[in-house]
């Protein structure tokens, strides 16, 4: 019963919303080039599917693997820091500092550097950036969180270094590696986003530029409906890392288990 | 009866100046279970970190006359990997010294077993009481067959009734393994009922004030628990903690 409220009341509330809307859309005869209706975005939707859903794909491919190279270095450069205290002191500042510049700011050298023709790179770039922190910084703690009993049992045992970060700590900072992706997945997608409004070049084909070009043409409707797609993305990211989450944690972790009840 | 481990003019002081133990003399023999009693912040699990080789002592030895033995560790908190099964988490220590899986897991599944977990192999930690995980704390340090095994307080976060009765399966464990147990405890009633002799510890910086035998084979026997001798055993020993404490202050 829960589950089901879980799901209706929300889905009630957006058909009121859209319906509400759609009537006072048409009742007042707002301009289509102001505030289209529903179903003019759903018109609108089904005209470009095929551009809207090629934009989609192309941005996808970059928020993936600008997620992937994140998860990547960021977990092997928050293993490097707990093996050596030195590399973190070194190096930890330079990522708050890159965590901290925000992203639009840093676009344009990023776009004059790997030059306009080669935009999507500049774009993996951005997003990489911004999708690095979280995962980083969440890792860290959690390689660092390792029970200190287990790891001197481990050490009885004769365990070497590698030894300890495999058996203990790598997958004792699952749960925050498992948080921080949930955020790093949202953020890339952002990232990627904020860095084809930055750019604004012509030579790019991901949503955000179909957003700037629709707006350009007051092509609003279009411009809802990319934005639709877009949020969908985001959603559809979100769900994606939280089944993998609960996938793997739902045996044994305090988080799976408050889930359950 | 072989000495297995000798601690001599042991001393330890932390890099924050902090004197634990010193110059504490000890020798624990071949099939002993003694108990370290003391008043807390004392250094015994110090003393247990420094037979295991997890810390160095400042000055002093440790010696091993007969080779260093296998040894085992019990914490007062199970100390078990959430993620792991019952049976991986015993496991552990074959997994680490390299047994083959299959061999490993037979192994670990009959101390879960002689510790009476069966049946509970694939169950995950937060599945497990309090007791049970204990349970497997202890699989975990005799599935490798350890000649010496060092508890600091294993049982102390139990409810009595569990820990009474974890106490006996132990003694039972204890005896049919031939082995030696330093036994680190806050209860003079545990360490009368389960040693074979009793080490009291002066409070910080530690050392052994007195050294006493009980001069008998423990047994997973409930009713010696409340037995005259066993209280007469409870009452040396709290008779030389409070010396102790009361010298100190
Ligand atoms: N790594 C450390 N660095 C600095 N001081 C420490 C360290 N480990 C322990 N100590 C200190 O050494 C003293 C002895 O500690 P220890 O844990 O051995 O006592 P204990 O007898 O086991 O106490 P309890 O009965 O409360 O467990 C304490 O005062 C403790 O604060
Ligand atoms: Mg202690």
């Amino acid at each position: 019963m829960k589950e089901l409220a879980k799901i209706f009341v929300p889905l009630l509330l957006g058909v009121a919303v859209f319906g509400l809307w759609q009537f006072l859309v048409r009742r007042y005869q707002v301009p289509v080039y102001v505030l289209p209706a529903p179903g003019d975005i759903a018109q609108a939707f089904v005209d470009n599917f095929a551009a809207l859903m090629a934009a989609a794909a192309t941005t996808l491919k970059i928020v993936a693997i600008a997620f992937l190279l994140a998860l990547a270095s960021g977990v092997l450069l928050a293993v490097l820091f707990s093996l050596s205290r030195v590399v973190e002191l070194a190096l930890y500042p330079y990522a708050v500092i890159l965590q901290v510049t925000p992203v639009v700011a840093i676009a344009p050298l990023i776009v004059i550097w790997v030059h306009y023709e080669r935009i999507e790179l500049a774009l993996l770039i951005l997003a990489w950036i911004v999708a690095f922190f979280p995962i980083l910084a969440n890792t860290t703690i959690g390689l660092r969180s390792a029970d200190r009993n287990l790891i001197d049992l481990l050490r009885l045992y004769g365990a070497g270094r590698f030894g300890i970060l495999w058996r203990v700590q790598l997958p004792g900072a699952l749960p925050y590696l498992l948080g921080a992706m949930k955020v790093s997945g949202g953020l890339a997608l952002i990232g990627t986003i904020v860095a084809e409004f930055a750019a604004g070049t012509g030579n790019d084909t991901g949503i955000g530029w179909t957003i700037i070009e629709a707006g350009r043409n007051l092509h609003i409707a279009t411009m809802f409906a990319a934005l639709a797609l877009l949020a969908a993305m985001g959603i559809a990211i979100f769900f994606a890392l939280s089944a993998l989450e609960w996938l793997l944690l739902r045996r044994w972790h305090e988080s799976a288990l408050a889930a359950q009840g | 009866m072989g000495v297995l481990v000798t601690l001599s003019h042991l001393s330890k002081t932390f890099d924050s100046g902090l004197q634990a133990l010193a110059n504490v003399d000890l020798q624990i023999g071949d099939g002993e279970f003694v108990s370290l009693v003391g008043p807390s912040g004392c250094g015994k699990s110090t003393a247990l970190r420094l037979i295991a080789g997890l810390t160095k002592p400042t000055a002093g030895t440790i010696s091993f006359p007969a080779g260093k033995p296998e040894m085992g560790f019990v914490f007062q908190e199970p100390t078990l990997m959430p993620w792991a099964t019952a049976l991986s988490n015993a496991r552990l220590p074959l997994d680490l010294k390299g047994v083959a899986r299959g061999e490993a897991n037979g192994r670990a599944r009959a101390a879960l077993e002689e510790t009476g977990l069966r049946g509970f192999e694939a169950a995950y930690p937060r599945e497990l009481s309090g007791g049970m995980k204990m349970r497997v704390s202890i699989a975990r340090a005799f599935v490798g067959r350890p000649k010496l095994l060092l508890m600091d307080e294993p049982f102390a976060a139990l409810d009595e009734m569990t820990r009474a009765e974890l106490n006996d399966d132990f003694l039972k464990l204890w005896k049919a393994a031939g082995l030696t147990v330093v036994f680190v405890t806050h209860s003079v009633a545990e360490a009368a009922y389960l040693s074979t002799r009793v080490a009291v510890m002066s409070p910080r910086p530690g050392r052994i004030v007195a050294d006493i035998a009980l001069g008998r084979a423990p047994t997973p026997d409930p009713s010696r628990r409340f037995s005259p001798e066993l209280a007469a055993d409870a009452r040396r020993i709290s008779d030389a903690l409070h010396g102790a404490m009361k010298a100190a202050a």
